[in-house]
């Protein structure tokens, strides 16, 4: 990718040549891992701090082989102290490295918001550009595995508010791997937030430099003509399974990964839009406050003229996630829910 | 409480350094004062007058590839580790030729040129960082150390315990400088803290840990030349308590009516810089003719810097909308 390479070519020197590329039907879980390792086998900055994440391979073992590969110097089990350790990733950043942070829970980042907020997101700025912030948080978030209410929340939205941070949110194997490697290499502190239920689905990956994706900007993952679908994360296979029962009713849903949150450039999905005169956006959080607004919020903007029906936003109720699978289920939007709101949008007349 | 000793076992030049940085800091920082009631400070601002031994001791034994990180109230260190003035003023008075282009302001003075990482305007949130630079000077293992500066108030923040703590179970190269002046804000400690000597606080963690008279610029200074020993030589982490006194208030706008009048002529008369000043004249180090040709110089250099920074150009927007990301 583009973007790949004007990076790497920042850092002469720092890359691993001749990176052989070839494709393999990986887990999810897997190409986090792979991701995290390829880039510290090119790079000896990086460096991934977190719970359990060592020998024990992370509670949800998406560091496989990295402490048998690279040690406890760089593969570093912290203590249960997201403030210090979400922190001092930004000290090593400042100082010479390419810190990886894992939250095991998304959830968990309530407890170090001072620290993305007040500090990672805003130190380039208040040095007045003098310094860098290059980290990664990875936050696994994400409901449907009957967690709970404090570990089941996707936390995508809560930092929308926040300039100074990339926020990004991969749907496949092939996407956390290109867009975690991609996070590492970015000059600015990104947030990676991953889904549980994602963490076992299969995928096609290209390993290696090729398999890098870019951080920029949502992308349209199955085409069509009557209406938008824009999804996130384990909302993305449910906008696609709705998108195939449209097709069964002869309706063309276009299907777009919202993946990049911010800086959040909407264009392809106002391009959509001015196609399909439709829009509906399906978040796993609740919609109040979610990124499903900002989509709204800038098709109206700049695509007025074009809408044929009021857009529309799915998500949870407006309700914290609950426990018993029935509940769960019910809140989470399904495949079915998603085609049916879809339905109504096209039978909208003006 | 150490025991300083005879000053004429000591560098010459090291302890005139020593007098002209507190100098310095106490100048510069009644500058500052001076210039909020001209209007060229805007919003805030955060004296270290009373404190200068603690920075200037801590910061005259660093090593120039040693990590530092402070608070709201660390124009002192930033001044002791030779920021330039100019561009100090500048920053504090909003211009575009300060550290950081007008950016920050008071509370955020940096310069990674110095090794001046961080400067926390939350109350104990550069403590993380400061556990990160240090893990950087271990894994890079050029005997580095880590500092970080705070108040006695970061003592009940959350992220104190936690970096403590770490600091300590991974061995980091860290110097924990606490300054006990007594106040969180406008609150004295006994009201918010169970004992006043946080030097206790250490036990809990098993870290080593020293309490020193903070107005006392060589006590400070061997202090940490301890600590800074022990953190070179792989031994870990030290937590050092300096005990002082803030002469102002908590903030331009708090006169600091709170405190005892006792309290306060007390710790006045402690006062660290004539304290110094006295004791370099009985031990006959030098005499006062030359300590007044080095006040007059610091005076000059405060009076010109605060000059030209007065005079510096503002920033324009196209100066701040591009500087949250590299990549925006």
């Amino acid at each position: 990718m583009a973007n790949a390479a004007r990076l790497s070519d920042e850092r002469p020197g720092q890359r691993l040549n001749g990176d052989v590329m070839q494709t393999e039907l990986v887990s999810y879980r897997e190409a986090i891992s792979r991701a995290v390792g390829d880039e510290m086998r090119a790079d000896p900055r990086v460096l991934i701090l977190g719970e359990d994440i060592g020998e024990s391979e992370g509670p949800l073992k998406t560091t496989l082989g990295l402490f048998k590969e690279f040690g406890p110097a760089r593969v570093r089990d912290t203590p249960i102290a997201e403030e210090a350790f979400v922190g001092a990733a930004l000290g090593l950043a400042l100082t010479g490295y390419r810190p990886v942070v894992e939250i095991m829970f998304a959830d968990f980042l309530g407890v170090c918001f001072d620290q993305i907020v007040n500090s990672i997101a805003k130190h380039r700025f208040m040095s007045g550009g003098r310094m860098h912030a290059p980290l990664v948080i990875r936050a696994i978030g994400g409901g449907a595995l009957r967690f709970g209410p404090q570990h089941s929340q996707t936390g995508e939205s809560w930092f929308l508010n926040v300039p100074g941070l990339r926020i990004v949110a991969p749907s496949t194997p092939a996407e956390a791997y290109g867009m975690i490697r991609a996070a590492i290499r970015d000059p600015d502190p990104v947030i990676v937030f991953e889904h549980k239920s994602l963490l076992g689905t299969k995928g096609e990956v290209i390993f290696g430099e090729g398999g890098i994706r870019d951080l920029d900007m949502p992308a349209v993952i199955r085409p069509g003509d009557t209406i938008t679908i824009v999804a996130s994360l384990a909302m993305v296979p449910h906008a696609l399974e709705a998108a195939q029962q449209l097709a069964a009713a002869s309706i063309s849903a276009e299907v777009v990964d919202v993946r990049v949150l911010r800086p959040f450039k909407p264009d392809p999905i106002v391009e959509s839009v001015r196609k399909t005169s439709r829009l509906l956006t399906v978040e796993e959080e609740a919609v109040h406050g979610g990124w499903g607004s900002n989509v709204i919020a800038a098709v109206i903007e700049q695509a007025f003229d074009h809408l044929d029906a009021p857009p529309m936003r799915l998500g949870l109720p407006d309700s914290p996630l609950p426990y018993s699978p029935p509940i769960e289920d019910d809140a989470i939007p399904s495949p079915d829910r998603i085609a049916a709101r879809a339905r109504e949008l096209v039978a909208y007349a003006l | 409480m150490a025991d300083s000793g005879k000053l004429s076992n000591r560098d010459r030049e090291e302890l005139l350094r020593l007098f002209v940085s507190m100098e310095r800091v106490r100048r510069f920082e009644e500058r500052v004062r001076t210039a909020f009631v001209e209007g060229l400070v805007h919003g805030t601002t955060h004296l270290c007058i009373g404190q200068e031994a603690v920075c200037s001791g801590v910061v005259g034994a660093l090593r120039t590839d040693d990590y530092l990180t402070y608070t709201y109230r660390g124009h002192g260190v930033c001044i002791a580790r030779g920021m330039s003035m100019r561009a100090a003023f500048a920053e504090i008075f909003g211009r575009v030729t300060g550290v950081a282009g007008g950016l920050g302001g008071s509370m955020h003075l940096t310069d990674p040129d110095l090794n001046l990482i961080g400067a926390a305007g939350i109350v104990g949130g550069g403590l993380p960082l400061a556990v990160g630079a240090a893990l950087s000077a271990r894994l890079a293992g050029r005997g580095q150390v880590s500092v970080t500066f705070f108040g006695d108030g970061a003592t009940n923040i959350g992220a104190f315990h936690e970096c403590l703590n770490l600091a300590v179970v991974w061995r980091l190269p860290l110097m924990f400088v606490c300054e006990n002046n007594l106040y969180g804000e406008f609150t004295r400690i006994d009201r918010t803290t169970p004992f006043e000597e946080l030097v206790h606080r250490a036990a809990a963690y098993a870290i080593t840990a020293a309490a020193v008279d903070g107005n006392d610029v060589i006590a400070v200074t061997d202090a940490a030349a301890a600590a800074l020993a022990r953190g070179r030589a792989g031994e870990g982490p030290t937590f050092l308590e300096c005990r002082t006194y803030r002469h102002a208030g908590h903030s331009r706008t708090d006169p600091g009516k709170y405190r005892p009048a006792e309290e306060v002529a007390s710790w006045l008369a402690r006062d660290p810089l004539p304290a110094f000043e006295q004791r370099l004249l009985s031990e006959r180090i030098c005499d006062s003719a030359e300590l007044q040709r080095l006040k007059t110089q610091v005076a000059d250099e405060v009076q010109h810097a605060a000059q030209e920074a007065a005079a510096a150009q503002w920033p324009t927007p196209r100066d701040y909308l591009t500087s949250a990301l590299v990549r925006g």
